[in-house]
């Protein structure tokens, strides 16, 4: 509890709350494949023909189930970025700066949010080719984590 | 059954970082009491209470039973809605529908928050998908961020153009006795203020608030009896949008293009800048100040550094922009998009006092929030 200089009672609290996430099937077989092979794949649809990555059970937009599945490569373009210099210790592991960019695979419609490493930020720009690094196979949780990060295509630096 | 609408009375608190001395629930009642007061009505003329803020930024999950102390909802039908950012807009069009349907003749609309409660990224990360989205963008910063990116480098904007946008809403803001940020800010102190993700900088991004805002909606025959002019709603359009971050195209706003280009066909406009009198724009950062307009129709894409140095959208300028200081100087954000919403009634009501735009007939406010989406209320003096 803390007051404030006018007297003012502050209560702290803080609502630590157990969930569990399903992932359900169709992202099941997208984590697992990333998790045991470092492969990516996404959906494409029957009717509008749209590649999702990540991928969906079914088309956000047409809203029919029928997707089919589709490998993409880990190389794409940086569609945009972010430096972030600030921290969230709590959240956010990362030390900053730091940086976020969305990647569109090749193949695919849609980007995927993801960390950029092995650059300068200076050096980063929309349209530049990137590829994707993975953990290590012992590493891997089955998470979009296990995806590292995004790096320029041929290797950064380092 | 169904009638024509009008906005009859607006209250709000005086917006601040936090407002230890009252509780959430006195809030709520002090944004209720000046609605009331503004409408010269008691509760007892209040049919039904339509309620909402962001559950996880006060962790009380059941607001609209809990606040029924403070909102006066006590024995009327009372509903909460939540959307994200687009709450505060949500809330005014479903006042709006619940009064058009004829089933309610008078509603009271509040929107609110006590961001100063929680940790605001903290809370708005469980917007985010668990399995995908939620490692990464982590509050409302970086995904802003990747959209001024992309923009910026499309078009060859700068962040001095930017600034601009950033000191006229903190100029206006001056004029508002409501708003959080009174103080005006010169494009050198933007410019230097702490990078927090690139290119946002602190003086680009809006404040936390602790505030609310309540908007009293009627039915034309109950409008024109209890309000010597009420702000007649014409039309509203809302546009969603992709639930991933990723999923969102960053080069154009697309929601806010679908969004307008419907409410500008039902109503007839043509040219907006000449045909609007006054726009509250939900503009959470300074770069949407200059993307968003182009996706209102105003100028072409990355023509609006022009506009904007030119003063079009300052006070007295062809069509001023967030005569209140807008979301740079206020973000309560369950309220935030019903803040619009009541500044662009004050507006049409002629009630907006030091912060007046002359003759306004035509009002526009707007709502963002989500991965991107874009909800708009037009208000104007002569019911349509």
């Amino acid at each position: 509890m803390t007051t404030s200089p006018e007297e003012h009672i502050i209560y702290d609290g803080r609502i630590k709350m157990p969930y569990t996430w399903a992932a359900g099937k169709t992202s099941s077989y997208f984590l697992t494949q990333l998790r045991d092979y470092g492969r990516l794949w996404g959906t494409r649809c029957p009717d509008c023909a749209m590649v999702y990555m990540p991928p969906r059970k079914n088309c956000p937009r047409c809203v029919v189930t029928d997707t089919t599945w589709v490998e993409l490569p880990p190389r794409g373009v940086l569609e945009t970025f972010t430096v972030v210099h600030f921290s969230e210790p709590s959240l956010q592991p990362m030390e900053p700066p730091y940086i976020y960019g969305i990647v569109r695979l090749d193949g695919a419609d849609t980007g995927l949010t993801h960390l950029v490493s092995e650059i300068e930020p200076n050096r980063l720009r929309s349209g530049m080719r990137m590829e994707a690094a993975f953990k290590k196979l012992e590493q891997r949780r089955g998470e979009i984590t296990d995806l590292l990060y995004f790096r320029p295509e041929g290797g950064g630096r380092q | 059954m169904s009638q024509r609408v009008g906005i009859i009375g607006f209250g709000q608190t005086y917006h601040r970082s936090r407002r230890d001395d009252v509780t959430g629930i006195e809030l709520i009642n002090e944004a209720v009491r000046s609605a009331l007061e503004d409408a010269e009505l008691t509760i007892k003329d209040i049919d039904a209470v339509v309620i909402g803020n962001m559950d996880h930024f006060e962790a009380v999950n059941y607001v609209d039973t809990w606040s029924v102390d403070g909102s006066g909802a006590w024995m009327k039908p009372l509903i909460k809605l939540t959307t994200g950012g687009t709450t505060g807009s949500t809330l005014g069009i479903a006042g709006y529908h619940h009064a058009a349907s004829g089933l309610f003749d008078v509603v009271l609309v509040i929107g609110w928050e006590k961001n100063s409660e929680s940790d605001t990224t903290g809370a708005i990360i469980t917007c985010s998908d668990p399995i995908f989205d939620r490692f990464s963008f982590s509050g409302a910063l970086p995904g802003l961020a990747v959209e001024a990116s992309a923009y910026i480098k499309r078009y060859g904007i700068t962040e001095e153009d930017a600034a601009r946008v950033a000191v006229r809403d903190r100029t206006h803001g001056a004029n508002n006795p409501y708003a959080q940020l009174q103080t005006p800010v010169t494009v050198e102190e933007v410019m230097k203020s702490p990078m927090l993700s690139w290119p946002i900088k602190l003086l680009d991004i809006c404040p936390r608030s602790d505030g609310a805002a309540a908007v009293i909606f009627a039915g034309e025959r109950k409008a024109r009896q209890m309000c010597p002019q009420p702000a007649w709603v014409h039309s509203t359009a809302v546009r969603h949008s992709h639930a991933y971050f990723c999923d969102v195209n960053y080069e154009e706003l697309h929601t806010l293009e679908g969004a307008v280009r419907e409410l500008y066909d039902h109503v007839g406009i043509k040219e907006p800048l000449k045909e609007l009198d006054v726009v509250e724009l939900y503009q959470p950062y300074s770069f949407a100040g200059l993307k968003w307009i182009e996706a209102m129709g105003l100028c072409k894409p990355g023509e609006s550094p022009r506009l904007i140095w030119d003063g079009a959208t300052d006070m007295g300028g062809e069509l001023p922009f967030n005569p209140s200081g807008g979301v740079i100087c206020t973000n309560c954000i369950g309220a935030t998009g019903l803040l619009r919403i009541g500044e662009a009634a004050l507006q049409v009501m002629g009630r907006a006092a030091g912060r007046q735009v002359p003759d306004v007939n035509l009002a526009l406010a707007t709502g963002f929030g989500g991965a991107y989406w874009s909800d708009l209320m037009l208000l104007g003096r002569r019911p349509w």
